[in-house]
């Protein structure tokens, strides 16, 4: 029981991530039509938002000490960062929590950043076809990748989670059902985060006008421009709104797995299948489709399941995108007439 | 399927080009070398090494550290610098001129821990660039690899840090030297103390990178643990270069078992070891033991990785800096003036190799690869931080010690991470070469 | 569309057969006259053939067409294991295995088109990977990838010649093909060539044309009562046998399978390779798969060190902004380059490389009556 317990918690923990990415990725191409191969590049961008930060914070001034020295002999260099000697608790403060500080500055890097891309590249290829989206996305992927890695390095950059949430919280004890169900604080909070921001995007299109005229578009892009409504600009903004859902995402996941530039090329596969499950264009199916499939994969990784198909771990989420594909042509939400031909 | 346009003549003539052009190429083939030439002998006053280590993917810390010993131990080559090692080793033919009076060059590539890459850049520095010899490693699937593709161009292969049994045991090549150490040495130093300190009772419960090294490791792991009475309860693969090991770590929690045995390395063993650590792995008593986690191959850059996760877990390793004779102490100094940081025992061993390959070249007196390896095969030697070490014959295996650290408790500094917990000797080390089977295959030179 | 088909064709092949067997001479003053780069820019310029006979005639995006290059790969060094080091059997077997994963992957992704086709080779062609990466390594070796070694059956060979120590090699009979040498850059040339007769032949039959007419209007056809699937289909498993023979050569100049080939990276690169040239050009995916291999070579090899050597000659304050900002795309970041060039041709000339030499050609040649239609036009892929 605990252990079935303990891979429902573990799936919904690695769906939360897929849904957030999907849900940026399909708000998109509902609204604009694009298919957006750099979707995977903005939520490593957000990610480097939160290592730019805890760089901005540790900034140091180094100052070189004579008399102590280093195990080979040479004098020793005293660092002190700057927000501590400035700052002082505060600054250690801000220091520990510098990973969910810093989606103060993702949200209007993203912000800017979604928008800049909207109105600099994607705008030009809402008529283009499919395939030219594609390549014109995975080109800018690239390149953005690149630059990360440029001044960044190839190398994963471990963000730690702020102290109080470091541990292991023992889910078990709390709901009373013994000591095996531990699970990582982090991993709680980044399910939890998960869930308010799609609330929160829910919320948004359900409840104000803005997301009333958003979803109209979705619906009928033409009748809601001839109904004088400058259907473009709100559109721009939804593209930025997406960059920052995976921006904020990719902020938050940094503890989980330190971020490197190659990351979103990982989520993108994943998150793209994740898309088709939930049905092209289905905000719902998105988020369903990404709980759905996190969980199913970490069933598939039980050593009891792989004891009777080997390796299906390894499969299990892109059987089912194809399974999916092949039965239910539109997903699982997916709407009519969303990319059919 | 008709072809409307393409008639008999079009045919005909087609395949008359076709047998001009064929007839070409014999005319490009080179022809034979004179006698006593191996693959690209040096004809300038300049000979050329290639490196090639992983600068990218989940060995790329070691691979960096790799980069920085191969850079130093050029320099000392030429005569540059404080010498190093070059002063401690004996015996030593090294003169710090070069190697047979020509200044020593390098080139590098990028294996990106993945096999194909690899042996792309090594095809590259020895086609293009005219290495004459190739060194570098950190993921043993790699070193095999490269291992296997330069028996085959002719080019000796010094490789870097590969810990596989397999490396010099099933996969072993004429072409292809060792001098780090193994899985089967790791268990044969780590069983004693593991048995000494976590007791006879234990229930051990594998991760292990699925490649040739994991593969390895967990199977010399098993047969030293349970050489000690413990049980396995289960062994799992996991894919090189996970980064999200939940998956995995969940299913430890309830199998009963009180010891996790993490056959990963690198960054993979960073991840693998913290979310173990958050997943509340070091806090559980199961069995009514504390449960416990060891990692075999373990490294000081692993530790900087890891943090505070790696406090008291036990493992080994092929040398410290830490150790206390003039070898180390001279490497460490002249690492440490250069780099501002002590070297791992990735740097230690690939330095270890580049001065091994240079000095055999100067007692063969020639770079012709048939000699060199014979000059290698049996020597023995000190002065190089392991105590007497033997580049055994059969297998091109080095004997020698090793050491059992340990996670500090109470770290001095961002250096000072791991402790030596034993120093074990080359004897107890030893094995039978016959035991893992391979063949190294004939010396004869390649032209290329 | 030609005013001589057979002779213009001729001319094109005999041309185009003439530069691949010369390159050792031709690519000289460049610095890429070594065996190893040119067996690759044979190699993937059979892929993208392939790749764009399925692709530059119909349209269908595939993510997937490594997974067939690594199948390709694989079958041939287990011919090379189980029954002779010589490099045909390998070939054939190469072609064979890629073609039946081609089938059943074609069956199932062509039931959809458009993105969904994209994304159900993607879904397939990863689970090849994450197979060979796991459960199959009895038969791939995983990580560490498949090789040869000493204790290998090789029936037919233990048949006629004594095995001398060491591992054999490749060999076409009397000739050694793989460890280096320019045989196995020959032998690759030469299937170089044969592909492209063979693309050319598809290019210019009833077969090539119905497949154009797919990626005009699909629908059109449906109407008109064609069942397009076969079609779909046969250029589908073409395309994957190229890439089988490609993988199979890979393994022939080099007889050791990594499971990094059949990741989905590695599709995309076959991807910008036929876009840069081309897409539904004959020459245009050769050329962009030697243009990239090439750049990559090349560029990735630089050095902030080689760019102050380039730009010595400037002043300090003007050089170092200079060499730091152009080293963003030299050395490892030369995927950078490849990128922005790749967005560029994308948004500006949809047709690639050979698009951008028929605008030149055109500029230089604008007479009344010479606007004749090379296939370079017709880009758009379709949905």
């Amino acid at each position: 029981m605990d252990a079935l317990l303990l891979q429902v918690l573990n799936g919904l923990d690695k769906g939360g991530a897929y849904a957030l990415i999907a849900l940026g990725l399909t708000l998109v191409f509902g609204t604009l039509g694009v298919v957006n191969f750099a979707h995977g590049a903005l939520f490593m961008l957000g990610a480097f938002c939160a290592v730019t930060f805890n760089r901005l914070l540790n900034l140091e001034s180094v100052v070189i000490d004579p008399a102590q020295k280093t195990p080979w002999g040479t004098p020793l260099e005293v660092r002190t960062p700057y927000v501590e000697a400035w700052l002082g608790d505060f600054g250690a403060f801000l220091n520990d929590y510098s990973v969910p500080a810093s989606i103060v500055l993702a949200v209007p890097v993203m912000l800017a950043i979604g928008i800049v891309m909207e109105r600099g590249l994607i705008r030009h290829f809402y008529k283009r076809p499919h395939a030219d989206q594609i390549l014109v996305t995975f080109g800018l992927a690239i390149i953005i990748q690149e630059i990360i890695k440029h001044f960044f390095g190839a190398n994963p950059i471990p963000q730690p989670a702020p102290e109080a949430f470091g541990g292991t919280v023992y889910v078990g004890e709390i709901l009373g059902m013994g000591q095996t169900l531990a699970y990582p604080w982090w991993r709680i909070v980044y399910l939890f985060f998960s869930l308010a921001v799609i609330g929160a995007v829910f919320a948004f299109l359900q409840f104000t006008t803005y997301g009333m005229v958003v979803r109209a578009g979705m619906h009928d892009r033409q009748t809601v421009g001839f109904l004088g409504i400058d259907i473009e600009r709100r559109f721009t903004v939804v593209f930025g709104l997406a960059a920052v859902i995976a921006g904020v995402a990719g902020v938050m996941y940094t503890p989980i797995v330190p971020p490197d530039y190659h990351m979103g090329m990982e989520f993108l596969v994943l998150s793209f299948v994740v898309v088709v499950v939930g049905g092209m264009g289905s905000l719902g199916g998105a988020v369903v489709a990404g709980f759905l499939l996190g969980i199913l994969q970490s069933f598939a990784s039980m050593n009891e399941v792989k004891a009777i198909i080997p390796g299906i771990d390894h499969v299990i989420i892109y059987l089912v995108a194809v399974v999916i594909l092949l039965t239910l042509p539109r997903g699982l939400l997916g709407r009519k007439g969303m990319m059919e031909d | 399927m008709k072809f409307e346009n393409v008639n008999r003549r079009f045919i005909l003539k087609s395949g008359a080009a076709l047998g001009v052009g064929l007839a070409a190429p014999m005319h490009f083939i080179r022809g034979a070398y004179a006698e006593d030439m191996s693959c690209n002998m040096p004809k300038g006053d300049t000979v050329t090494f290639g490196w090639n280590v992983p600068l990218t993917g989940a060995y790329a810390d070691e691979g960096a550290d790799e980069l920085k010993a191969f850079q130093l131990a050029v320099k000392h080559l030429n005569g540059e610098g404080d010498g190093g090692m070059i002063a401690t080793m004996k015996p030593t033919a090294l003169k710090g001129n070069g190697i047979l009076g020509k200044k020593v060059a390098y080139v590098q590539s990028d294996s990106q821990t993945k096999s194909d890459a690899a042996r792309d850049g090594a095809k590259r520095m020895v086609e293009r660039d005219g290495a004459i010899m190739i060194s570098g490693g950190s993921s043993s699937g790699v070193a095999v690899a490269v291992q296997g593709l330069c028996q085959e161009l002719g080019i000796i292969f010094m490789s870097g840090l590969t810990h596989s049994n397999d490396t010099t045991g099933k996969d072993k090549k004429r072409y292809g030297f060792r001098h780090f150490f193994n899985a089967y040495q790791s268990g044969v130093a780590l069983g004693p103390v593991l048995g000494q300190e976590y007791g006879k009772e234990r229930r051990a419960y594998h991760l292990t990178a699925d490649y040739t090294w994991g593969w390895t490791q967990e199977e010399s792991m098993k047969a030293a643990t349970e050489k000690l009475g413990w049980k396995t309860v289960a062994a799992v693969r996991t894919p090189l270069g996970a980064a999200d090991f939940s998956q995995y770590i969940t299913p430890v929690l309830n199998s009963g078992a009180d010891v996790l045995i993490l056959n990963h390395y690198g960054k993979d063993m960073v991840n693998s070891l913290t979310q173990s650590v958050q997943f509340g792995l070091r806090d559980k008593q199961v069995n009514g033991k504390k449960f416990e986690i060891v990692v075999p191959l373990f490294s000081e850059l692993m530790a900087q990785g890891a943090g505070d996760a790696v406090k008291g877990i036990y493992g080994t390793g092929n040398w410290d800096w830490k150790l206390d004779d003039d070898a180390t102490k001279a490497f460490t100094k002249s690492f440490g003036a250069e780099f501002g940081s002590p070297p791992s025992q990735a740097a230690h061993t690939c330095y270890v190799q580049a001065l091994l390959y240079a000095d055999a070249c100067e007692r063969a007196g020639t770079f012709y690869a048939p000699a060199v390896i014979k000059a290698l095969e049996g020597f023995e030697f000190d002065g190089m931080g392991n105590g007497k070490t033997l580049y055994r014959a059969e297998d091109h295996q080095c004997m020698k010690s090793c050491v059992v650290v340990k996670g500090k408790e109470n770290p001095k500094d961002k250096f000072d991470l791991m402790e030596v917990v034993k120093v074990v000797p080359r004897e107890e080390l030893d094995y039978d070469p016959a035991i893992f089977g391979g063949e190294l295959g004939p010396s004869d030179p390649k032209q290329c | 569309m030609f005013n001589n088909p057979a002779r213009n064709d001729w001319l094109l092949l005999a041309g185009f057969s003439a530069v691949v067997l010369c390159l050792p001479v031709l690519l000289e003053p460049i610095g890429a006259a070594y065996p190893a780069l040119m067996q690759k820019f044979c190699i993937f310029g059979i892929f993208a053939i392939g790749f764009n006979i399925l692709f530059g005639l119909t349209g269908y995006l595939s993510f997937g067409h490594a997974a067939f290059l690594g199948v390709g790969s694989y079958a041939a060094v287990w011919s090379f294991k189980l029954f002779t080091m010589n490099a045909i059997p390998a070939i054939v077997m190469a072609v064979f295995f890629a073609a039946l994963f081609a089938v059943v992957i074609g069956y199932v992704s062509l039931k959809r088109s458009g993105i969904y086709f994209s994304i159900l080779t993607l879904a397939f062609a990863q689970m090849c990977y994450n197979l060979v990466y796991s459960v199959l390594t009895p038969l791939t070796n995983g990580e560490t990838g498949l090789q040869l070694s000493l204790q290998d059956p090789r029936v037919i060979d233990a048949m006629f010649i004594e095995p001398a120590a060491g591992l054999p090699r490749v060999n076409l009979f009397a000739l050694n093909i793989s460890g280096g040498g320019y045989a196995g850059f020959y032998l690759c040339a030469v299937m170089l060539i044969i592909c492209f007769f063979i693309a050319m032949c598809i290019f210019r039959s009833p077969f090539g044309m119905m497949l154009r007419a797919i990626k005009s209007n699909q629908t059109r056809m449906r109407y008109t009562g064609f069942n397009t699937r076969p079609y779909l289909l046969a250029a589908f498993v073409i395309s994957g046998m190229y890439a089988g023979l490609a993988g199979g050569l890979m393994a022939v100049t080099d007889p050791l399978v990594g499971a990094e080939r059949m990741q989905w990276t590695a599709s995309g690169e076959v991807v910008l390779m036929t876009i840069l040239g081309g897409a539904g050009t004959l020459v245009g995916p050769v050329l962009g798969a030697a243009v990239i291999k090439y750049c990559e070579n090349i560029f990735s090899s630089f050095s902030p060190g080689t760019l102050h050597g380039a730009f010595g000659f400037l002043p300090d304050a003007i050089e170092d902004p200079i060499v730091s900002f152009l080293s963003l795309f030299v050395g490892d970041g030369w995927n950078l380059t490849l990128g922005v060039v790749f967005m560029l041709i994308v948004i500006f000339l949809p047709g690639g490389i050979m698009e951008g030499l028929r605008r030149i050609r055109m500029m230089f040649n604008r007479r009344p009556g010479n606007g004749r239609k090379i296939p370079a036009t017709q880009t758009q892929p379709a949905e």
